[in-house]
């Protein structure tokens, strides 16, 4: 006798149940299909292309009504289920009750809605079916701003196909960088940039606060204080299963409804299938493991032996333009081997990720058509040993040659400007070659090209190469260290010249070999993204040595000390008795007075030290950067306040130099002082920048070091006023930190540059000084504030000091 | 195995850190990638640094102190250091983070 299937939901997964059914035995069952929506199947996937109007919905019809008939299929379409009742093995619809010998549950899962004030109103839609896609379309038709919440997967085929319909778009995104669970950094990176290349605005680490409107949504408010505009806003933040049905009839159901590995659930005459399903603690979000899980309850349905196994998923995105492919596993694992590929020009990155000589993940963006070759090989676990080294050229590769990296500089055209500081471009140096000038001291006096700052002395040499071949040795440049085979001054070159952003920027134009740095250039680069976007980049304490990301120097015993400011040198009672309160209350071990004119107190934990920083803040103390790659102090001695030689304020400079320059990172470490006189107390003459004032004025000096080498400082210029000092002082704090290579002090990059160009630069070019010193200035508006008291306050920051958990600790309960 | 519960994968920030403190002394817990994070000893054998305080990169550590560095699956250190840090079982359910608490010396607490 015929046995009565009731299928609950004809989505993409129970369409196929019901294709394998039909193919292997069309009688075995009499079926009844419910849906709630009021249609049958259709490809969901290929919404987006119905979105951007690629595609009508007539065309990604699967299963037309006719279909249906013509396999006797009971259709009971636009008729929610809303009851299952297993003692009696009958589903209740809205228009009548069906019974059944066996159930199948296929109700796929329901957009997940971030529960925002606001998210109810009118005008906030999700992106789940036809409905969703037709409101969307509707409104594009009007025009104006769309919002898009989340930067996944169906969030960013959404805005694209708003775009497409002529909205503006603006994609929010609360990760680092976009579809984080599929992507790494730098495609995330790459797929950032193409989308805003075609108009798209991204925001990421944006979290919503609340959707705005009176009687239907008008704008995004963020947790930033931000609020943006919208007469659209789409929430695709991720979604759940649908599992209401399977609870309210007592099944199994974890996050999804929980089946064996014949899909069948805790009711021996239930199955379940599609992305409501929860197996082996997965959950499903694409059709490939429901095309599976399809055939498998298909044969279980027919009492046939097979069993439903998880396997790797690759993913792509459908927005015509970004070519990401991602598949596999990337986390973690014993053993794991990343092979980078980067292709600058075109926009390629390519990762592989190996582990006992197998491919496990891959991630490509730019150039995917390796994509289901490499997906075969992880699939298949096949053994790479013997095509390691090419592996990341794909099938195709022949053995081929290697990129030229001088290609880029024989390209340029002869008007390309080569030297920026004395406007030297590339035929002028040409030219200098083919008169005989064969080596780069040549061209300096030929042309002046690189005879400045020197940053583009690695281009003079590539030149030199180009245009001479063999006859030039390359003299080898410094690498920055094994990520990369660009100097230091290659990199500051390029982040200026090709406006990098970010890290992930970096590491993709420059072709980075690894996926993310090391110990080496992270800080390196973090330094030269800062001191160049101050308002575009994001300082990243990760890519920062412990003391610079704690706000503290670590001891050997792993304790830290804690310095704080002591402006000019000068204190009050009230500043010390804070100072002792909390080395009473924190149990100091050592207080000690440092050379910098200012108390260190030695050997506190690192557990303590937001909490004696907001201690300190409360006395009015904040961070001396005792620590930093950054403004150190200010030394000072009494000056005309109390000495008698003194010639000018010293103090009073030295408080208002240590106000205007605090909390500035520079290249390294720099330390000042103000002397009131030539006497010199306060040391001036062996600092990074040292002041001596005498009856005239003020005497700015440079250069000067007191560490394993003794240097003392030459002088850059004499100024009449103390604005004059602080502005000259400003803009050579500047023009070091545009220009030196990480962790040169000034002495060791004005043996470099020449003290001669300094002061061409910001002595003799007053444009130039002001100029430098309003840089300055701007970076300032961001970085003069006291990280404590931000770290103190913070609470997720504050967290960080302390242990994620202790499982030493008995149970408490 | 016994899996306990110690966090959720956004408490480390990416490329950062964390501690968690165990009958077997601290453990790091290293985040290197969005969704990747690996359980090792915090103890540098070289003279004892904090590695939970070192930069992260790729799937290894540096240790502040001497900059040796270590590769977080196998523990080794690498170049021409020669020394191994204990790593531990680390799972990623739903952002939760589960340790192994037989490994770290956690009788399970019924
Ligand atoms: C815009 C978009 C793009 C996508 N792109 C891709 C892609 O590129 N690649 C990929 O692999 N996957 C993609 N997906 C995911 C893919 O579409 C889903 O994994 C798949 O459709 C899930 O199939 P399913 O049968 O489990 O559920 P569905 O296809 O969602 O079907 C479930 C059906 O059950 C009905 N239903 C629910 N509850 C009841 C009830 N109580 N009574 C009656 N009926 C009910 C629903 O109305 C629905 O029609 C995309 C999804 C969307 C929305
Ligand atoms: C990890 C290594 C170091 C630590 C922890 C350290 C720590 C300190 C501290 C806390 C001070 C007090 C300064 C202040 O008040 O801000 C100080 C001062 C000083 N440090 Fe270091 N320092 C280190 C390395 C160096 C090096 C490499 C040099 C030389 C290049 C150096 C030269 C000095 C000098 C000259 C002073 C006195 C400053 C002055 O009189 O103005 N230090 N150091
Ligand atoms: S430097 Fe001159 S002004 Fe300053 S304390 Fe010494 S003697 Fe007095
Ligand atoms: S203690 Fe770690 S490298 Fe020295």
């Amino acid at each position: 006798m015929t046995q009565k299937l009731v299928i609950i939901g004809a989505g993409m997964a129970s369409g196929r149940v019901i294709e394998h059914l039909l193919d292997a035995d069309p009688n075995a069952y009499d079926i009844t299909l419910f849906n709630a929506e009021p249609r049958g199947n259709y490809n969901r996937i290929m919404l987006s292309p119905v979105l951007s109007g690629e595609k009508t919905y007539e065309d990604i019809v699967t299963h037309s009504d006719e279909w249906y008939a013509e396999h006797g299929i009971t259709c009971r379409f636009g008729e929610h289920v809303v009851k299952i009742d297993p003692e009696m093995k009958v589903v209740e619809g809205e228009n009548g009750h069906v019974p059944y010998d066996k159930l199948v549950i296929a109700t796929g899962s329901a957009p997940f809605t971030i529960p925002v004030p606001g998210h109810d109103l009118p005008g906030v839609i999700s992106y789940r079916d036809l409905d969703d896609t037709n409101a969307m379309i509707t409104a594009a038709a009007k025009g104006g701003k769309a919002v898009v919440i989340g930067g996944g997967l169906l969030g960013l085929e959404a805005a694209a196909g708003l775009k497409e319909r002529g909205m503006d778009v603006t994609v929010l995104h609360l990760m680092g960088h976009l579809m984080e669970r599929q992507l790494d950094e730098a495609a995330g990176y790459l797929l950032r940039k193409d989308l805003e290349a075609r108009g798209i605005t991204v925001k990421t680490q944006a979290s919503t606060k609340a959707i705005l409107g009176e009687d239907r949504a008008q704008a995004v408010h963020l947790e930033s204080g931000e609020t943006l505009g919208a007469d659209l806003v789409v929430m695709a933040v991720g979604i759940r299963p649908e599992t209401r049905l399977a609870t309210d009839a007592h099944l199994d159901v974890a996050r999804g409804i929980e089946v064996n590995a014949q899909m069948q659930t805790s009711d021996p005459d239930i199955y379940a299938v599609g992305e409501c399903v929860e197996f082996g603690g997965h959950l499903f979000g694409l059709v490939a493991p429901l095309y599976d899980q399809a055939k498998v309850l298909a044969d279980s349905l027919l009492g046939q032996p097979n069993a439903f196994v998880v396997k790797e998923l690759a993913t792509k995105l459908k927005v015509t333009g970004c070519d990401l492919f991602s598949a596999g596993d990337f986390a973690e694992g014993e053993g794991r081997e990343d092979i980078v590929f980067r292709d600058p020009s075109r926009g390629v990155y390519k990762r592989l990720v190996i582990e006992d000589d197998r491919l496990v993940g891959a991630v490509m963006y730019g150039d995917t058509a390796d994509g289901s070759w490499f997906f075969g090989l992880i699939k298949d676990a096949t053994d790479i040993e013997e095509m390691r080294e090419t592996l990341i050229f794909g099938p195709a590769f022949q053995g081929g040659a290697s990129a030229d990296p001088l290609s880029a500089v024989a390209a340029l055209p002869p008007e390309a400007e080569i030297c920026g500081c004395n406007g030297v471009c590339k035929g002028q140096i040409t030219s200098a070659i083919d008169g005989g000038a064969t080596d780069l001291g040549a061209i300096r006096s030929e042309t002046k090209a690189s005879a400045s700052c020197g940053t583009c002395t690695g281009l003079v040499e590539q030149l030199l190469q180009v245009t001479l071949g063999d006859d030039f040795q390359m003299p080898q440049a410094q690498p920055v260290c094994g990520c990369t085979d660009l100097s230091h001054e290659d990199v500051r070159r390029l982040i200026k010249s090709q406006e990098l952003k970010s890290q992930a920027a970096v590491w993709q134009e420059l072709g980075w070999t690894t996926p993310n740095g090391c110990h080496v250039c992270r800080p390196a680069v973090n330094y030269y993204l800062l001191a160049d976007w101050p308002l575009e980049y994001c300082d990243d304490p990760q890519s920062r040595f412990v003391n610079e990301r704690k706000h503290a120097n670590i001891q050997k015993d792993g304790t830290f000390s804690v310095v704080p400011r002591m402006w000019g040198g000068i204190t009050t009672p009230d500043e010390l008795r804070a100072i002792a309160d909390a080395a009473d209350k924190y149990d100091v071990p050592t207080v000690k007075v440092t050379g910098g004119q200012r108390i260190d107190l030695l050997g506190v934990k690192g557990e303590d030290l937001p909490a004696m920083w907001a201690d300190l803040n409360r006395a009015g103390l904040v961070s001396g950067h005792a620590y930093s790659k950054g403004l150190r102090t200010v030394k000072t001695c009494v000056g005309t306040d109390h000495c008698r030689f003194g010639t000018q304020d010293s103090t009073g400079l030295g408080i208002k130099l240590e106000k205007h320059l605090w909390g500035s990172w520079t290249p390294h470490k720099l330390k000042l002082a103000v002397s009131g006189c030539p006497r010199n107390c306060a040391e001036a003459t062996c600092k990074d920048i040292g002041v001596v004032c005498v009856d005239s004025g003020y005497e700015i000096h440079v250069g000067g070091a007191a560490g394993m080498e003794i240097k003392g400082t030459e002088i850059l210029c004499k100024v009449a006023t103390e604005e004059d000092a602080i502005e000259v002082i400003s803009a050579m704090t500047q023009i070091y930190r545009e220009n030196a290579k990480y962790l040169d002090r000034i002495y060791k990059w004005l043996a470099k540059v020449g003290l001669d160009w300094v002061k061409a630069q910001i002595v003799e070019d007053i444009e130039n000084r002001k100029a430098l010193a309003a840089r300055f200035e701007l970076s300032q508006s961001v970085y003069r504030k006291d990280p404590w008291a931000e770290h103190a306050q913070d609470s997720t920051t504050r967290a960080q000091y302390a242990p994620l958990a202790n499982l030493t600790l008995e149970a408490a309960e | 195995m016994s899996w306990i519960d110690i966090g959720h994968i956004e408490d480390i920030p990416l490329h950062g850190a964390r501690v968690v403190k165990t009958p077997v002394g601290c453990v790091g817990l290293f985040r290197t990638g969005p969704a990747e994070v690996f359980a090792a000893s915090d103890r540098c054998p070289h003279k004892g640094g904090p590695l939970s305080e070192g930069i992260v990169h790729g799937q290894s550590v540096t240790c502040p102190l001497h900059n040796w560095v270590f590769d977080l699956n196998t523990g080794e250190a690498q170049g021409a250091d020669a020394g191994r840090i204990e790593t531990y079982p680390l799972r990623v359910e739903a952002g939760r983070l589960l340790i192994d608490g037989a490994a770290v010396g956690k009788r399970s607490a019924a």
